[in-house]
């Protein structure tokens, strides 16, 4: 089977250029260097049509970065996003539309001084999809579909409440019927009943219209539930990518364990917490080798000089860790 | 054990130009010595206010109406702004969610420390005080706590500043630590770290706290209590097995099957429909019954009173040996 998105060799680095004053120095022979952030690092996957691929990390991971150039937002520095679309029914839609994105803060990605009819219907409308006479009809139609009243059509943004402001939003993306959704945190700014809610609605639209979703979340009870697949990053880089069950059962990345053992759950009831020691690094300064070593409890030597390579210890199971090549 | 905090009925009113809204709406709860009680809502349900209540902090148009804070006895609710100034960060602490906005940007965070101690008590010397600071900052996991003394709160990280914020709120040797959201902020490996060191902290020096949280499985990591609110109410009050086990609120049914996670894949999250109502005009009767799935006739006519039953729970509903069976 192809895959229906193929990231290859994906990075973004972000310069902070010099200031005068630090070109100035340089001139009389200082040496200022430009402060570059990888924020995303190499990074290779793919996602297969109906997948449900979840990306998780901590802050400053590249995670969000990594959705943004997914989506075509964002330029990458290096490496591509390849697209498949002739697995798509519909050829006549233009590709860019194919991939939509859904924000986390449903209070700035929305427009607040457009009704929600123009919200929704304005991406379709440019891009000719439905001509003006069909606008009503069609939003209509749209906001049956993720759960909202028509009625509400004529109201502006702020007149909703933030669950529902996240449903405008998905029905701006799904407005111009694409196949793939890049979620970045669309849920983590909801209360935990409207989460449900959305989350539910996230899965009742992949059946429904055969979406295939890249879902990026900070919250490992959100990704365990929904992904089929998990990618696990860590300052800017893949470290384990494994099929759901074996994300949950047989994490092998020592970070993946960490991150797991961390999590509160409500099945394990009250507990002492033995955490991971260290703070995540900062990205301008990432320690060498693997980055995860200053923090690892089996780190050697060579973890401090080698960065360790993304390679497959089970099917569908791959994870970037020196201990592997031991055992 | 007579217990640290007592709270009696706490009616906690904001009256707005459009209407009195009951953010708090008669409270009542107890914390022991060195006991952790989980307070857990969504937004809107009065939980921070609750906690704002406790330690003086609710500002007009807000206004304590009812009830009563005791504090080893001793009535909050009628002590002068002054004297409440002296017994806040004193006896009770509070650690907020967010500590880049309660941490003074401009102050190194050895200045901070410091004016907190001498505020309380002045004969302490400088020296004194900088020496106790930095014991608090190395007790809550702070390396190398002489030099970070000397940094500014942009200096650190986002959980450092709230081990900071931890480590203000202990000087002064509190009795009860209010934290509101204290790791909501924070990632998951740094989150384990923070309440990690809350843990210990509580052991060790015997102070009570009130964790306010919208998280669900924080609480039923750490608690020995779980209070549920719901639009300015406890609805449910009782252990913490016993609650997240079988809860019996049919909204804390409702939170708690709304928590994702790897053993509900698969299946549609149980999901409480509709939303908070707004404080300005509950429904009479039961504030949940818009969005109970087992609501009858009589919850639309007065709201259900607090019913202690068999195994020692605070439960607001008409229907709970219904929601037993269920």
């Amino acid at each position: 089977m192809k895959p229906l998105l193929t990231v290859s060799n994906l990075s973004r680095d972000f310069v902070k250029s010099l200031d005068m004053v630090a070109k100035l120095l340089n001139k009389m022979g200082q040496d200022y260097r430009e402060e570059i952030v990888h924020a995303v690092d190499d990074v290779s996957f793919e996602v297969f049509k109906g997948e449900i691929v979840g990306v998780v990390g901590e802050s400053g991971c590249g995670k969000s970065t990594l959705g943004r150039m997914v989506a075509g937002i964002l330029p990458p520095t290096k490496g591509s996003v390849h697209f498949d679309s002739s697995q798509s029914q519909n050829q006549s839609i233009p590709d860019a539309l194919r991939t939509q994105m859904i924000f986390q803060d449903p209070f700035s990605s929305l427009n607040p001084r457009k009704r929600v009819i123009d919200i929704i219907t304005e991406a379709p409308l440019y891009h000719k999809l439905i001509n003006p006479a069909q606008k009503h009809e069609f939003a209509t139609e749209i906001m049956h579909r993720v759960g909202l009243d028509s009625e509400a059509m004529q109201r502006y943004p702020h007149q909703f409440s933030g669950g529902q402001r996240q449903r405008i939003g998905i029905a701006r993306a799904l407005a111009v019927s694409p196949e793939f959704l890049v979620c970045d945190e669309s849920i983590a700014a909801l209360d935990v009943s409207i989460q449900a809610q959305i989350l539910n609605l996230f899965v009742a639209l992949k059946d429904q219209l055969n979406l295939t979703y890249l879902f990026i979340s900070h919250d490992i009870g959100v990704i365990e539930h929904i992904s089929d697949r998990v990618i696990v990053m860590y300052l800017g880089r893949i470290v384990e990518t494994a099929p759901i069950e074996a994300f949950t059962k047989q994490p092998n990345h020592p970070y993946t364990k960490a991150l797991l053992e961390g999590v509160p759950r409500l099945e394990v009831g009250k507990r002492d917490y033995e955490p991971i020691s260290g703070e995540i690094p900062s990205p301008l300064a990432p320690p060498t080798g693997c980055h995860f070593h200053p923090r690892c409890k089996f780190a050697t030597d060579r973890c401090k000089s080698e960065r360790p390579a993304l390679r497959e210890i089970a099917p569908q199971h791959f994870s970037a860790c020196h201990l592997n090549d031991e055992a | 054990m007579a217990p640290i905090l007592q709270i009696k009925d706490l009616q906690t009113h904001f009256f707005t130009k459009a209407g009195t809204l009951k953010a708090v709406d008669g409270v009542s709860l107890e914390i022991g010595a060195g006991e952790i009680v989980g307070l857990v809502g969504e937004s809107g349900s009065g939980k921070s206010i609750t906690g704002f209540s406790i330690i003086g902090l609710v500002d007009a148009p807000g206004r304590i109406v009812g009830g009563e804070i005791l504090f080893k006895g001793q009535n909050l609710t009628n002590l002068s702004p002054q004297q409440m100034q002296q017994f806040r960060g004193n006896r009770v602490a509070m650690i907020f969610q967010d500590p880049m906005m309660t941490l003074n940007p401009v102050l190194r965070v050895e200045t901070q420390m410091i004016e907190a101690i001498q505020a309380h008590d002045p004969s302490i010397s400088r020296a004194d005080a900088h020496a106790r600071s930095r014991d608090a900052l190395g007790l809550v996991g702070i390396s190398s706590p002489e030099e970070r003394m000397r940094a500014y709160p942009h200096q650190f990280s986002g959980g450092m500043r709230q081990r900071v914020s931890i480590a203000i709120a202990m000087l002064n040797r509190p009795d009860l630590i209010i934290a509101d959201e204290p790791t909501t902020a924070l990632d998951v490996t740094i989150q384990g770290q923070v309440i990690h060191e809350m843990q210990r902290l509580c052991r060790e020096t015997k102070t009570a706290l009130l964790w306010i949280t919208h998280d669900l499985a924080v609480v039923a990591g750490i608690a020995e209590r779980i209070c549920v609110m719901y639009a300015g109410r406890i609805v449910e009050q009782g252990s913490n097995a016993k609650v997240i086990a079988d809860p019996m609120h049919p909204y804390t049914r409702g939170l708690l099957g709304s928590v994702p996670g790897q053993n509900r894949r698969g299946e549609p999250l149980q999901q409480i429909e509709g939303m908070v109502p707004s404080l300005l005009n509950l429904p009479q009767g039961c504030a949940f019954q818009n969005r109970c799935s087992a609501v009858t006739e009589r919850c639309s006519l007065a709201p259900p009173d607090a019913t202690l039953t068999d195994d020692g729970r605070l439960v607001r509903c008409f229907n709970i040996a219904q929601g037993d069976t269920a």
